[in-house]
């Protein structure tokens, strides 16, 4: 084994990260970098060290330190106004959404934030919601100090236009957990004033104790019905006037149907009604209700252009540079924007030069570089120095507000979706009422009163149990397993939409490929070792990413050699004297001196000449995902339609190709309202179509297809408009996933038939018209229980046969 | 036997002022978060810390 060459690796103590061990080092403990070093450093003086003995490694690979005016607008009073929740006399109120909560040792800082600045009166944190509640004294301390300690510490508060909204938000509604507190307080007692009747058919001591508990029981029965069971029950009423059956119809009737019969046979004194199994039955349903609605308070599935924008900009007026939020921003603006800053509006540039970053808009990851006079388009991130910008066109009429608009428009088109439970209550409705007339009719000849006993016995007994608690308990579960595996869908009826894909879409960039790995190729001339050296030496004097990364291809000795006269061309390339060889390194134009070549842009290249001599050229591509080939291929294989989309240029079509054949469709440089329609014709043609994307490019057509999923690098970060959000480490399960929710659905035919077994069992009383009390509240329990305990272990199996596993923090 | 109505009034009275307790902790968010409540009582106030800025003084 060559040891020496292989650097011992190590962990960060700060966050993990794998380290040399001869970087940064503080009393025997090792931080990848300086960044996690300051905060290391930071939270010793403070006596905050605590945060390392909770959880191992707590923090996060601390990137930007250098904060500069990052956050002076915080200092705004116009701005810190709106972020302020409450103010009063010395005290200020605010809460921060942070992201990069995650562990007991978070928590255990970010209460303890008054250490590290004597003003913050108190921290709390939330937990499901990654928020903190922070009261500070607004004399002793400022906004822009809190924040820029939270981002120093490395949990950088979470601020965007977005936010700005969610202060008027209304909380969450509490009112199910309300329905099932009363309707489980109800079941648990009109259960146990039933008891007398279980065990004695009827005979009692004294006539009296019947007729106490069977009004108490129709007194507590009463909030069931009429708050508990509310929202079945007005579901049922609207579907029923728009003329549709939905799952609540065949629900309502069986309690309404449950309710009046007891009423009647506590008034005429009849019998002891059948509250009992009603209220069991609202309490149950209104429980899967609840274990379906299960949402990822902490993720947005919703998010639009506003969360990525920030909460100010700098405007310069004459001389003078003040902070505006950007709802203020006007056409004939003239913005100062910093480096890594996102330009808000459609703008000129001012300034001589400037690199941006369009991958927020387009999903490209290469930079474009726009000269004085040109328009910038919102959405651009700036790299590199400070531009001045004259706005042209405010924030609601820019180019990427519109591109959101648009998509939100055409959101009609996505077909109408119609649940299975929702195709089986139809049937199920006639059927039961078909029952329930024909032995009303079978009994009405021969025994009149005995054919309403029968009608409403049917009623009751084949209530839409099994139909209205295994879809939520199972697609709940499966919800839930995917969530801790890193795949996190925006409801259950995603799950339902995904099992009946047949059309797979994916994007290209960021997607398929990785947006942090770079893929270098080498077309040219074949380089000796020496003349590796004297290349690679040049490009390590450069900052640039192209530079960057021919070193790291190369990986050549670089320390040995003499290097002078070296010059950077902004935009062009470089050069310089490497023992005493001319050494260039650039574009095509800059290597070959003259402009007119016809320049082909198709893949980001980088030249390299010696001595006047060209050499060749260094490609740049973003590799594919190790898992995409295998994903691809399994797709295909189980027949799906599969088609790509991309913005990109076509240079990884030979390659996708190899993988899915040459009939198999590719779309290259399309644009974002290309891909919406390209998913548009298929869903026209009867398709159902999943989308797999990332970015805003993609965020029209994953809204537009039934199913779009985002990629995503960090939840945190980004998160498109979509159905659900994939960790892009679990890219590779998405075929899985689709497999899964089919199975899901499997597991749900099965349920209905064990439910039908337990209703034939019931109607076999029912017709005869001998159902008792007795029989139902026996025989609800045992088939909602038996169901969900079904339900919830075959989906747990199959969710471990498919290989999801908890993620491990 | 009228004892036993007593004993059931009783028994509502019981059952219904934990029903006001529930919804009452649900209505004032003790739900809202269960996680950090469960850490926050394990942290403990260090004993070093006054050591150390008795130090200072």
């Amino acid at each position: 084994m060559p040891s020496n060459t292989i650097l011992t690796q190590t962990q960060c103590f700060h966050c993990g990260a794998l380290c040399d061990s001869e970087t940064v080092k503080v009393e025997e403990k090792i931080f990848c970098c300086e960044g996690c070093r300051l905060v290391y450093e930071l939270l010793e003086e403070n006596n905050l060290c605590n945060y390392y003995q909770l959880h191992d490694r707590p923090g996060k690979t601390n990137e930007n330190t250098i904060l500069g005016d990052r956050y002076a607008y915080l200092d705004e009073v116009g701005i810190s106004n709106q972020l302020i929740l409450y103010k009063e006399d010395h005290t200020s109120h605010i809460k921060f959404h942070i992201p990069a909560m995650h562990c007991a040792s978070c928590i255990w800082l970010l209460e303890h934030m008054n250490r590290l600045d004597s003003g913050i009166i108190s921290s709390k944190s939330n937990f499901i919601k990654k928020e903190v509640h922070l009261v500070y004294d607004h004399t002793k301390t400022s906004l822009r100090k809190i924040v820029e300690k939270l981002h120093e510490i490395g949990y950088p508060p979470e601020l965007n236009l977005k936010e700005l909204e969610k202060n008027i938000i209304k909380p969450k509604n509490k009112s199910r957990i309300y329905k099932i507190g009363i309707a489980g307080f109800a079941f648990g007692n009109i259960m146990l004033l039933s008891f007398p009747e279980y065990f004695s058919s009827g005979t009692y001591e004294g006539e009296d104790f019947h007729r106490i508990f069977g009004y108490l029981n129709l007194i507590l029965s009463l909030p069931v019905f009429f708050y508990s069971a509310s929202e079945f029950l007005e579901s049922a009423l609207r579907s029923f006037r728009q003329k549709i059956i939905n799952i609540d119809v065949p629900i309502a009737i069986g309690i309404v149907a449950m309710f009046s019969r007891s009423i009647y046979e506590i008034v005429s004194d009849t019998g002891p009604g059948y509250f009992d199994s009603m209220t069991g039955l609202v309490f149950f349903m209104l429980i899967g209700r609840n274990f379906q609605s299960k949402t990822y308070e902490w993720l947005s599935f919703e998010r639009d252009y506003k969360s990525y924008f920030p909460i100010a900009v700098s405007r310069l007026n004459g001389r003078k540079e003040e902070f505006i939020s950007i709802r203020e921003i006007k056409t004939n603006d003239r913005l100062y924007i910093r480096n890594e800053e996102i330009i808000p509006a459609d703008v000129l540039l001012l300034s001589e030069e400037a690199q941006l970053d369009y991958s927020f808009v387009t999903g490209e990851s290469r930079k474009v570089k726009c000269i004085k006079g040109e328009r910038i388009f919102a959405g651009a991130r700036l790299i590199g120095s400070p531009i001045e910008v004259w706005v042209q066109k405010d924030v609601s009429q820019s180019y990427i507000t519109q591109l959101w608009n648009q998509s939100n428009e055409k959101k009609s088109i996505k077909s109408n979706y119609q649940i299975l439970a929702e195709k089986i209550s139809k049937w199920f409705v006639l059927i039961t009422i078909s029952i329930a007339v024909a032995s009303f009719a079978y009994w009405y000849s021969s025994d009149p009163s005995r054919a309403i006993l029968a009608f409403t016995s049917v009623l009751v007994i084949a209530c839409a149990c099994a139909l209205a608690l295994s879809a939520p308990f199972t697609f709940g579960n499966m919800l839930r397993i995917l969530g801790k595996a890193g795949i996190y869908l925006k409801n259950t009826d995603v799950l339902e939409r995904l099992s009946e894909i047949d059309v797979v879409l994916f994007d290209k960039t960021g997607t398929l490929t990785s947006s942090d790995k770079v893929h270098v190729d080498y077309k040219g001339k074949e380089l000796s070792p020496s003349e590796k050296e004297v290349i690679s030496a040049l490009a390590n004097t450069s900052a640039h990413p192209f530079s960057r990364n021919i070193v790291k291809y190369l990986q050549a000795e670089i320390n040995s050699h003499v290097i002078t006269d070296v010059i950077e061309h902004p935009g062009k390339g470089i050069e310089g004297v490497v023992d005493g060889q001319l050494v260039k390194i650039g574009s095509r134009t800059f290597l070959l001196d003259q402009e007119k070549i016809k320049v082909s842009y198709k893949i980001s290249e980088t030249g390299v000449s010696m001595n006047g001599e060209l050499m060749g050229f260094f490609e740049f591509t973003s590799s594919f995902r190790t898992s995409s080939e295998n994903l691809l291929k399994s797709f295909k294989k189980k027949g799906y339609e599969i088609s790509i989309v991309s913005g990109d240029y076509n240079h990884d079509e030979k390659y996708l190709r190899s993988i899915l054949g040459n009939e198999t469709p590719m779309h290259f440089e399309k644009q974002p309202l290309d891909k919406l329609n390209i998913v548009n014709d298929y869903i026209k043609k009867g398709h159902k179509v999943m989308m797999i994307g990332d970015g805003l490019n993609d965020a029209g057509a994953l809204k537009n297809s039934d199913v779009g999923l985002a990629v995503s690098e960090n939840i945190n970060n980004f998160s498109p408009g979509s159905d659900g959000i994939i960790l892009a480490k679990k890219f590779g399960q998405i075929h899985q996933l689709v497999r899964f929710a089919k199975s899901g659905h499997r597991i749900i035919l099965i349920s209905f038939f064990i439910s039908i077994l337990y209703n034939l069992i019931g109607l076999g009383f029912a017709v005869q018209g001998t159902l008792s009390p007795v029989v139902a509240a026996i025989l609800m329990p045992i088939s909602t229980s038996s169901l969900v305990i079904y339900t919830v272990i075959a989906s747990s199996y199959k969710a471990r046969v498919l290989g999801f596993q908890k993620l491990v923090n | 036997m009228s004892v036993i109505l007593i004993l059931i009034a009783f028994s509502l009275l019981v059952a219904g002022s934990f029903l006001i307790g529930f919804l009452w902790s649900v209505k004032t968010g003790q739900y809202d978060d269960d996680v950090s409540p469960g850490v926050r009582i394990l942290f403990e106030d260090e004993i070093i810390d006054t050591k150390q800025t008795n130090q200072k003084k």
